[in-house]
């Protein structure tokens, strides 16, 4: 079994309509049943805007702690999944549906093995 | 010395090698271990073989096994002593054991996986299962060879990381991801056809490479009506690639060629699937394609082209899966029955203004219907979306001569 990071990206202006917001809970609250009822979830979770984001980092010893998000970018992944599945195309079903629930892009990444 | 010489050693390579990495990857789990495995049988072959073996692919794959084993053995990870039982305990060729099928048609549907860059489903497709050498690949889609190479092992890595899957889909899968096979099978022998760049108009060996991968893969799914429909498209094609260029290289259009210079063990064998095909009334694009070009192929002169029933093709594939550029291919056929204006009208409401077969096609049509001005117009507009040197100068003459 491999475990796979799903990622669900959106433009930082991002604002479905209300009506559609709560219809996109929805989907993804079925979703989420689905896939833990199925053993599949690890872990999984909707994010903060980018904007309540803190970069804290070590350059020659020292630590600073900065306001932002590691990078500007004109999208930003918003939520997340961690889901244990066989294989690529199991992942891939399962984004598939992902997609369609939250109606923006979904990336499927693996994890590394455990050494 | 009756040893075998570096030849027949080649021809074996190209002819087993798709199948022995297949079968290495499903019991080591890995393609590059598989392709090591694999060369490293090879060359223990060139240095032992007093003479070629009754079942060379047998005595490779066994061989190629043993060494994978060897190097497990040595290594001590629990992937290594996992990789080994499985080593020990499968058969090497599965069908004895379940309804499971050829290994390399596992191979073709993970190196055409959707997940993978198509450059790179078009590259491990020929590396793998055409055997091809990375330098052959790389020279033949005309980039270096470091770019190439580093194309396929991004390909591996990625298949082994994101574990796809080493299997045949799933029917409710198949359609789809069936799809995907064809789609790589058939730009291989577009570039290999149509050469988009360069100076050569064909690049045979990438053709001969497509025939050879649509025949296997009719083997190995022969009860896929849209598989015979690829063999038989390429076939038919294949058959008048000779006759597509002049003695001196230039480009040679359907009406004007010569004809006895076609092929016809490859147009006989492609009607014949194009006949079986239409038997099992599961018709598909790649079937229409054929079946027009099995139209073309039948008319011993352009004159003779039975117009009528291409149309009624091109109808019957406009009715179960429009595409703009299906009904550009239409649109020219309709010409010959119904004249160049009525044509135009189809022609001009497309959607295409970046693909060059629509300028080429609009210019044409200009010619014939007398418009000389557009006509030109047009042809700059081909000329400008054209890469290909043969073609280039053909689209120049013609404009020229307008």
């Amino acid at each position: 079994m491999t475990q796979y990071l799903m990622t669900v990206w959106h433009p930082n202006d991002y604002l479905p309509e209300p009506d559609e917001m709560q219809q996109i809970f929805a989907d993804v609250d079925a979703l989420n049943t689905e896939i833990q009822a199925a053993g599949q979830w690890v872990f999984g979770g909707g994010l903060m805007p980018a904007e309540s984001a803190t970069v804290v980092r070590s350059v020659d010893g020292t630590v600073t702690v900065t306001d932002g998000p590691f990078l500007e970018t004109k999208e930003m992944f918003g939520g997340f999944w961690i889901v244990e599945l066989p294989d690529l195309d199991a992942a891939l079903d399962l984004a598939k549906r992902a997609t369609v629930a939250c109606r923006i892009p979904v990336e499927v990444r693996p994890f590394q093995p455990e050494p | 010395m009756g040893s075998p010489d570096r030849d027949s050693i080649a021809r074996i390579f190209r002819e087993e090698y798709g199948r022995c990495v297949s079968t290495l990857t499903r019991l080591l789990g890995d393609i590059s271990l598989a392709e090591e495995a694999v060369a490293e049988a090879f060359l223990i072959a060139v240095e032992q073989w007093a003479e070629l073996p009754p079942n060379p692919g047998g005595w490779i794959t066994t061989t190629a096994r043993r060494k994978a084993i060897d190097r497990l053995r040595r290594e001590s990870t629990r992937d290594a002593r996992h990789a080994e039982a499985a080593l020990l305990n499968e058969p090497d060729d599965p069908q004895e054991v379940g309804p499971v099928r050829d290994d390399r048609l596992r191979m073709l549907f993970t190196c055409c996986h959707p997940a993978l860059a198509a450059e790179a489903r078009i590259a491990l497709t020929l590396r793998i299962l055409g055997g091809l050498q990375t330098s052959e690949i790389a020279r033949a889609f005309l980039v270096p060879e470091p770019t190439m190479a580093q194309r396929i092992v991004r390909a591996k890595r990625k298949i082994r990381d994101a574990h796809i899957p080493y299997r045949v889909p799933r029917d409710a899968d198949l359609p789809e991801r069936l799809g995907g096979v064809l789609a790589v099978l058939y730009l291989i022998y577009n570039a290999g056809h149509s050469a988009a760049s360069g100076p050569e108009l064909n690049r045979a060996d990438l053709c001969e490479e497509a025939v050879r991968l649509a025949r296997l893969l009719s083997e190995l799914m022969p009860d896929e009506p849209e598989v015979l429909g690829m063999l038989a498209l390429l076939l038919l094609l294949e058959a008048r690639r000779p006759s597509r260029t002049d003695s001196t290289g230039a480009l040679v259009l359907l009406t004007d060629q010569d004809r006895s210079r076609w092929n016809r063990a490859l147009i006989e064998e492609g009607h014949g699937l194009v006949r079986a095909c239409l038997r099992r009334g599961a018709p598909g694009p790649y079937q229409f394609h054929a079946a027009i070009n099995a139209v073309h192929t039948d008319a011993a002169t352009a004159a003779d082209t039975d117009w009528t029933q291409i149309v009624a093709l091109y109808d019957q594939w406009m009715a179960s899966a429009p595409t703009a550029v299906v009904a550009l291919n239409r649109a020219v056929a309709l010409a010959e029955l119904a004249g160049p204006e009525v044509a135009l009208g189809a022609v001009e409401p497309l959607d295409l203004t970046g693909y060059q077969p629509f300028w080429v096609a609009r210019a044409e049509l200009l010619v014939r219907a007398e418009r000389p001005a557009e006509a030109r117009q047009a042809f700059d507009r081909a000329l400008a979306l054209t890469e290909n040197a043969v073609e280039h100068a053909h689209l120049t003459s013609r404009r020229a001569s307008v």
